[in-house]
């Protein structure tokens, strides 16, 4: 099936490794991505602080260019999609904001395609994954974090359960992974006050490690950029920070359905990884 | 045809906008009006006895009033032209009081034309009035009470103690409700128990009072005075007539389920009595579950029974009556805080319900009245209350207050102390409510006596953490975010209306308010009565209610039915819908769209010998709404007092 993507600015930059690996299963899977050529900026999580149109309006320009050509958006960073299908459900749902932002931008907005994140479009698209899997994760131990904003509002995702989302987990056993519970899935990391005030990072994200590494899990999976860099970036940090030892690889969650599926590890651009996941992974004999 | 006309000043509420006087006198030049007169107060003695002697002076046959709404004085006013000899139903009233001057008190000019414009039209209606009669009804002196909690019980037992006859029918094994799963009563710490088993005993022995247990109410129709109900016996597979209630077939059930009394915290068997109180002291056997019902094996009940009292053959009993009045005693349901993911969507073990820790604490209960966690059973030390899950949040859709648990959540942390005298409670709460004799003084006790610690604050998360639980929140008086360790946590889950209410209220006729709880019929005047007459409220069917609230309302309640069997007969409402049955084509529209079926369908012979089918009012039932007259579309039903000609001669005279 096609789609239009978005890749948002944090693929195109700080994480190129998860747009490699969203581009290799989408590849292999024959989910043809498509680039939108005009995307604009989503807004992330400062368009909404000054005024609530601007950040109707930042959205409504991706949406209004998907319009063009009937594909539904697919997004992979969550605060990408989280702004994306806010907006469209918000216009969707309010037809006097709709008037004013297609004002705000000069275009008309049909709200008719779908905002998806990549790991719905995994979900939906394939059906039996036992029959294309070459190498189950078997014995690998994940602890699935979905980050603050992939499940809610509880219409993000359709999990139904925004407090204890089971997407991604689902995806991992299918995969043939172990996925653990535990309490943190869906909070907050710190988001980007890793800039602007580190503590907080390295507080929030500590707690979170903390967690994952209490409830046994061997590394952790992730679908949003930001958790990314934060668990993974900062990791030795938080460390020192905690003064405790985590050791906790960090995966996009295509990066394991990759390997399951087979595609070489060294198509993935796992060296970008700050904390090395290669040896947990040949203990596993993944790769 | 001789109108008198009569205005009234109310004090100044209408003369100080509208020019009564110029009124009178430009009103007694209307055609038809014999005499017009004002007065200060016309609802007051000198203002009646002004009408009174213009009647007899001017040989009156009808009048006209126009003073505030009908809903205030009508009555006043019909009872004195029945004083005078006349029929009461030859009066109009013009509402120039809350329809005209206290709306327009910016314009009076333009509100004294208003004014006159009213009274015209009543002046027009009140020519084509016609003399009304009531007629007599009589009353089945029986009363029907649905719900065997304390409310239920408590009404019965007024009602019987007065010399009626009551039927007082329980949908579970036994009568005792909800405060029979109690521990201790707030604010007095009075076993539960200890005072309601001296009173379903009571009404179990009561010769007035006939217990129907395991039943439901199926189909009632009727009306006030002769309501017709059937009502499901639900066949406990037992006789009742030779069971001892030893209690020899539940101790050697080899079946095993969640007991509902004890909240799941404890095991029943498929053979069995709710609790060893239970009223009647019978078993009954759960066909869903049991061995012998579900696979034809086992049958050890029917072997141990020393009285041969097990009969798996019984079936459901099926019992048709009329009763005079009947009362909802039906009760609540708790809230199912699973829809909390930030309390763990009920998954996590040691965070239990309020009603949980009821049976917890509960000497008679599954631990023997330890406080224990249900994950290791290891003594809880320390506890956190959060309150108002399920109540106060929109979100959850539960807008209102729960109103009991402030004060049984303040009871817990209290017999947590006196239990574990080492333990530490902290209560997570928004405001504390505690509204209530004695109430306050005792949630003060809690505080400082007890050294409970109340946190203003939501609780945001609740995790597990190894053993123990996390539970996240912030001291909104402190402004700090807190994380603290405990054993145990329990929710004070909301109060909800049963979760059934919806085909219950259905299969009364009756209507719910917006959080389906049975709405009253006014919530200040009155609060235990429904806009069906014959129909009652007592307890929480109604709103969350305390104890001596329910109790309070049962005896109002039967109070009400009281005093409908206390008279002769009853008179039926004469201004109800008639049917021109000459015209009338048999659609039955109106059958479908009366709120109060009060519509039936009835066979008639016309003059050539042919049979049709025509609408029949049934004039007990008919409250006079007038929504069949709108619906007929041969208009050929006419509302008494207000008919279709009144309506457009009043529009006539605009």
């Amino acid at each position: 099936m096609e789609y239009s993507y978005y890749p948002g600015c944090s693929l195109k930059s700080s994480s190129k490794d998860y747009a490699e690996s969203v581009k290799q299963v989408s590849d292999k899977l024959g989910i043809t991505l498509i680039e939108l050529s005009n995307w604009a900026c989503c807004g992330a999580s400062v368009s909404h602080i000054p005024e609530e149109s601007l950040s109707l309006a930042l959205p409504a320009l991706t949406i209004a260019e998907a319009d063009k050509y009937s594909r539904d958006i697919v997004a992979s960073c969550a605060a990408c999609f989280n702004r994306l299908k806010s907006t469209h459900l918000l216009l969707g749902k309010y037809p006097e904001k709709k008037i004013e932002t297609e004002k705000l931008i000069g275009k008309n907005l049909s709200v008719k395609i779908n905002v998806k994140h990549f790991l719905e479009v995994l979900f939906e698209e394939v059906k039996d994954w036992d029959s294309i899997i070459i190498k189950k994760l078997k014995g690998l131990k994940v602890a699935c974090y979905y980050g603050c904003l992939l499940t809610r509002p509880n219409d993000m995702i359709k999990d139904g359960k925004s407090e204890d989302p089971r997407m991604m987990d689902n995806l991992m056993e299918k995969l043939g992974a172990a996925s653990i519970d535990w309490p943190f899935k869906t909070e907050c990391c710190g988001t980007s006050f890793g800039l602007s005030k580190p503590e907080v990072v390295l507080k929030l994200s500590g707690r979170i490690l903390r967690s994952a590494k209490k409830s046994g899990a061997e590394c952790i999976v992730v679908a949003c950029p930001l958790c990314h860099s934060n668990l993974d970036l900062r990791q030795s940090q938080i460390e020192k920070y905690n003064n405790l030892k985590f050791d906790l690889p960090v995966f996009y969650f295509p990066e394991l359905a990759a390997l399951a599926l087979g595609i070489d590890y060294r198509n993935l651009l796992l060296d970008k990884h700050i904390v090395d996941p290669m040896p947990l992974l040949r203990r596993k004999d993944l790769i | 045809m001789r109108i008198g006309v009569f205005i009234c000043h109310c004090g100044t509420n209408i003369s100080g906008v509208v020019d009564v006087v110029k009124l009178a006198e430009s009103i007694s030049h209307y055609p038809g009006v014999v005499i017009s007169k004002e007065n200060k107060y016309m609802c007051s003695d000198p203002g009646q006895n002004l009408i009174k002697s213009a009647v007899k002076e001017y040989n009156l046959d009808r009048i006209v009033v126009a003073s505030c709404t009908p809903k205030l004085h009508e009555n006043t006013f019909r009872a004195c032209l029945e004083d005078l000899g006349l029929n009461p139903y030859m009066l109009e009233i013009a509402n120039i009081r809350e329809q005209c001057s206290w709306v327009h008190s910016d314009n009076p000019e333009l509100a004294t034309k208003k004014a006159e414009d009213l009274i015209k039209m009543a002046i027009a209606r009140v020519r084509f009035a016609k003399e009304l009669t009531c007629s007599k009804v009589t009353i089945e002196r029986r009363a029907l009470v649905i719900g065997g909690g304390v409310a239920g019980i408590q009404s019965a037992l007024d009602i019987a103690n007065a010399g009626y006859h009551v039927t007082l029918v329980e949908r579970t094994p036994s009568i005792g409700g909800r405060m029979a799963q109690l521990d201790k009563t707030f604010p007095t710490l009075d076993c539960s128990a200890c005072i309601l088993t001296p009173k379903m005993v009571e009404a179990n022995r009561h010769h007035l009072i006939k217990i129907l247990t395991y039943s439901e109410v199926e189909e009632v129709s009727g009306f006030v005075g002769s309501f017709e109900v059937t009502i499901r016996m639900k066949s406990r597979s037992v006789e009742m007539k030779k069971c001892t209630g030893c209690g020899m077939c539940q101790s050697k059930c080899p079946v095993k389920v969640d007991s509902e009394f004890d909240e799941g915290l404890s095991k029943r068997r498929a053979i069995y009595m709710p609790f060893p109180q239970a009223v009647p002291n019978i078993p009954v056997i759960d066909r869903a579950n049991c061995r012998y019902f579900l696979e034809k094996k086992c049958g050890v009940c029917k072997k141990v029974c020393p009285s041969d009292a097990i009969d798996y053959d019984q079936e459901d009993t099926i019992l048709k009556e009329k009763f005079g009045s009947i009362t909802i005693a039906t009760g609540f349901d708790l809230f199912d805080h699973s829809a909390y993911g930030e309390y763990g969507y009920g998954k996590l073990k040691n965070v239990i319900t309020s009603i949980q820790y009821e049976r917890l604490v509960n000497s008679s209960g599954p631990t023997g009245g330890h406080i224990i966690r249900p994950s290791d059973g290891k003594e809880a030390k320390k506890v956190a209350f959060i309150s108002c899950v399920g109540s106060r949040d929109n979100k959850m859709g539960k807008p209102y207050c729960s109103k009991v648990c402030c004060m049984y959540t303040a009871k817990h942390a209290l017999l947590l102390k006196e239990h574990v005298p080492d333990a530490e409670a902290y209560i997570f709460y928004i405001d504390i409510r505690a509204a209530g004799k004695n109430y306050e003084e005792f949630v003060y006790r809690v505080q400082e006596n007890y050294r409970v610690k109340y946190i203003r604050g939501r609780v945001s998360k609740i995790f597990e953490e190894g053993d123990n639980l996390i539970v996240r929140g912030f001291d909104t008086l402190s402004g700090e975010s807190i994380e603290m360790e405990f054993d145990l946590v329990v929710l004070a889950v909301g109060v909800i209306p049963r979760k059934d209410s919806d085909s219950f209220a259905r299969m009364l006729n009756i209507s719910l308010d917006a959080n389906h709880f049975v709405g009253e019929l006014h919530p200040k005047l009155a609060p235990v009565e429904k806009n069906t007459p014959g129909i009652f409220l007592s307890g929480s069917c109604q709103y969350p209610r305390d104890i001596p609230e329910s109790v309070a309302m049962a005896g109002a309640a039967a109070v009400k039915s009281l005093s409908l069997f206390a008279k002769e007969f009853l008179t039926s409402e004469p201004m109800i819908s008639e049917v021109n049955t000459s015209i009338c084509t048999g659609c039955l529209n109106c059958k479908n769209i009366c709120p109060y079926r009060a519509i039936n369908e009835e066979e008639i012979k016309d003059l050539d010998g042919k049979i049709r089918i025509v609408a029949k009012v049934n004039e007990t039932i008919c409250r006079g709404c007038g929504t069949c007259v709108a619906s007929c579309p041969s208009q050929c039903i006419n509302l008494k007092g207000v008919s279709n000609e009144q309506i457009l001669a009043a529009i006539e005279a605009l």
